[in-house]
């Protein structure tokens, strides 16, 4: 399955997801577990020399890994089907309310026309069945280039864009637009300054 | 009226791009229908039963001249010449071709609007009092705000795929014309004890098959607070609200299932937690000061009251006084009025509205409203600011272009949906019925005799025509025997007094259902006392003698 990590195509996909009920790799391979399994094994999880994971069903809640976070260092957030968006307020939960820093990845039914509102929710991996991953991922991120709500991203609202455009000289304020554009995590999308034209029109 | 700047403009603009990939994809057939059709819905484009509709969004029903006549425009060049104004403030065309509608998107853009999240499982077109900014009675305006929820619920990143559809409605006057306790989240501007003004905020309103009022789960929200709250509600919604039902998915049933006390303590919950650990969103005095700005209060430099000269006219033509009782209302502003234009002529379908009457009604707003027209959800149209003065002429002008009919909330002013004529989900045909009811109703001279009256009309139990809350609900059902019937329901109504219509009895085939109509009207009438309107009569009276009247012959 082609993940996307950190803006790019990941080779080899470190992390092995380990079924309930199957053992457990004998070497630290890393392993993603389901939150029952977690559960119902942590002494023996915690026990092995490897980094842990723990995927969530749509329907599992966030609230229940919150005192775990500091041992996981990845959490897979599962998307059963395209209209199902439980997951998107699930990473809000783990990324706001639980500072959960690790890696957050989109598993599942992850739909090209999905990705930056994820990317916008908090994820920063993305398993994507298709063979054109990395392109669709770009193209997908590419499609906008403002935005309206402050999210888990670090993307300029039009409304702090505004605030910035209005306060200090155009020209200094143009300079910071462009160093927090620069300074975004995603691919540099251009981003729209609302210096640029006049206001009403 | 608020302005696009050159971000509001990019974000439109970027969306009928992604849009006209996304249809050449699905015409060159990369893209199978079924995964086109989310994409076409949150752009407002349905399948209907004989062609493409595209509904195009009318934030909080508010409309300048030269968008008026870029929807003109539209239904001369991609439509049949007409629109359809919806229960949503909202215009469809209803002829759409699919290899067309990106050159639709691209039209509205060019006019600064959009069909986006007009229809899908997200946030839909926030609503308001069509007489806001105008209406004497108005605490403050609510459009600003409004126009804060439509930023912030465009792509929102996170309830793009919620449950259910989802629809906000604000109010900032005392009397309630925006209906905010049949949506599912409802904001009332209110004063509290110290003073301040805030939002009473009420949850899971609805009609559809489970129509509900809304609970308030909080008395006063201070204004900075809104988009935390909303955030808060909607992700306690989207994380726990049902999803295997289509029919129990909308907030409403959340609501009933946790209770509304737990409903309010979770919400409470996540709306302390965003704030402890700095994830709630900011409500930013600098944006809000910046839109309500653009909302500035229009005043006639000559505002000057009717005085004589109306009384006059008035006197001259009864033709016209009837129209000023019924389509004009009290404006803020002394000297000023409100006039609403019926969109019901009788015999016509309801909400329906020519491109040249478009048009019109573009040149009256530039000549006597500054530009300014409003959509209701009662399907008329609004000219918001116009002096006394000039009543006369607008009237004269209206009835010119078919425009002047005198029944604003009469009970030919049918609220209709468009039924089986156009809709595949509906059981029956709506505007034929409707057009009926108002050919039966026809003689002006009875319509005032009977005074104010809702009939509201929905082709099928999803309730577009908000049957529940009128005087008069029909709803359209599948008789046993095949064809068309409609259950009647009485003593709904939607403002702050709000309450659902009951049924009251076994459903009307299509023959029988005007004079059941014209019998409940009978009985109202007969049975009211000084000056009661239908409500009153019928809270007092019961649904008895309405049973009695309409099922006697069943009896025998």
């Amino acid at each position: 399955m082609p993940l996307i990590r950190d803006n790019d195509l990941v080779a080899q996909d470190p992390w092995v997801r380990v079924d309930d009920g199957a053992a457990l790799p004998e070497d630290g391979t890393p392993v993603i577990v389901s939150l029952g399994r977690w559960r119902a094994e942590r002494e023996t999880l915690d026990g092995r020399n490897g980094r842990l994971g723990v995927v969530l069903k749509a329907g599992d809640d966030a609230a229940e890994l919150a005192g775990d976070l500091e041992r996981l260092s990845l959490v897979a957030l599962e998307f059963p089907k395209f209209s199902d968006g439980r997951a998107f307020s699930t990473a809000r939960l783990l990324r706001g309310r639980y500072r959960f820093r690790g890696e957050l990845r989109a598993v599942g039914n992850v739909m090209r026309d999905q990705l930056l509102f994820m990317h916008r929710c908090g994820f920063d991996a993305y398993e994507v069945a298709r063979d054109d991953a990395l392109e669709a991922w770009t193209g997908a991120l590419s499609d906008f280039s403002a935005w309206y709500q402050t999210a888990a991203d670090d993307r300029r609202t039009a409304a702090q864009q505004r605030g910035e455009c209005a306060a200090p000289p155009l020209s200094q304020s143009r300079a910071r637009i462009r160093a927090n554009a620069a300074a975004a995590s995603a691919p540099p999308a251009p981003a729209v300054s609302c210096c640029a034209g006049d206001w009403a029109y | 009226m608020y302005q696009y700047d050159v971000l509001d403009r990019t974000i439109v603009a970027e969306r009928v791009s992604q849009f006209r990939d996304q249809t050449a994809r699905r015409l060159a057939g990369e893209l199978a229908e079924d995964e086109f059709r989310p994409l076409r819905l949150m752009n407002g484009l349905y399948l209907q039963l004989h062609a493409y509709m595209l509904r195009v969004a009318i934030p909080y029903g508010t409309l300048s001249s030269g968008q008026m006549r870029a929807l003109a425009g539209i239904a001369r060049r991609f439509d049949k010449g007409y629109g359809h104004f919806t229960t949503r403030q909202n215009i469809q065309y209803n002829w759409v071709k699919l290899e067309e509608a990106p050159d639709i998107l691209a039209a509205l853009a060019e006019a600064g609007m959009h069909a986006i999240q007009t229809s899908g499982n997200c946030i839909r077109n926030t609503t308001t009092d069509q007489f806001a900014g105008a209406a004497a009675d108005e605490l403050e305006d609510p459009r600003p705000w409004c126009e804060l929820i439509r930023q912030w619920s465009t792509f929102h990143p996170e309830f793009s795929y919620l449950p259910r559809k989802f629809k906000i409605a604000v109010s900032g006057a005392a009397h309630d014309r925006a209906a905010v306790a049949v949506h599912d989240i409802g904001l009332h501007l209110v004063r509290s004890g110290e003073g301040n003004v805030g939002f009473r905020v009420l949850v899971g309103g609805g009609l559809g098959r489970t129509p509900r009022l809304a609970r308030a789960i909080r008395d006063f929200l201070p204004k900075r607070d809104l988009l935390a709250y909303l955030e808060a509600i909607m992700r306690v919604y989207n994380l726990h609200g049902r999803r295997d039902n289509i029919f129990k998915a909308r907030i409403k049933i959340l609501v009933d299932s946790l209770g509304t006390e737990e409903f309010a303590r979770q919400v409470e919950g996540e709306f302390r937690a965003m704030h402890e650990f700095g994830y709630a969103p900011e409500t930013s005095p600098a944006e809000i000061a910046r839109i309500t700005a653009q909302f500035a209060d229009p005043v006639h430099k000559r505002a000057e009251a009717g005085g004589e000269t109306l009384d006059r006219q008035r006197a001259e033509n009864p033709d016209f006084d009837r129209w000023v009782r019924t389509n004009v209302a009290a404006h803020k502003r002394a000297g000023q009025a409100i006039v609403t234009v019926s969109l019901k002529p009788v015999g016509g379908p309801p909400g329906d509205a020519s491109a040249e009457q478009m048009d019109a009604i573009a040149e009256l707003a530039d000549r006597y409203s500054f530009g300014e027209i409003r959509t209701t959800h009662a399907q008329n149209l609004v000219l918001p600011h116009v002096r006394e003065a000039d009543l006369f002429a607008i009237w004269q002008a209206l009835g010119r272009h078919g425009l002047a009919t005198a029944n604003l909330g009469l009970v030919s002013d049918i609220i209709c949906c468009p039924g089986l004529d156009y809709c595949n989900l509906a059981n029956t045909r709506s505007i034929p019925v409707a057009q009926r009811i108002s050919e039966r109703f026809a003689d002006a001279g009875r319509q005032a005799e009977i005074g104010p009256l809702a009939i509201k009309m929905s082709g099928c139990i999803n309730a577009c025509g908000h049957h529940h809350v009128g005087d008069i609900g029909l709803l359209g059902v599948d008789k046993k025997d095949g064809g068309e019937g409609y259950q009647m329901t009485l003593g709904g109504r939607a403002d702050e007094d709000g309450a659902l219509g009951a049924i009251i009895g076994r459903a009307f085939s299509s023959d029988e259902v005007v004079d059941a109509v014209e019998t409940v009207v009978g009985t109202y009438v007969a049975n009211r006392r000084d000056g009661e309107d239908f409500t009153a009569t019928y809270r007092r009276i019961g649904a008895a003698p309405f049973k009695e009247s309409l099922y006697a012959a069943d009896q025998g």
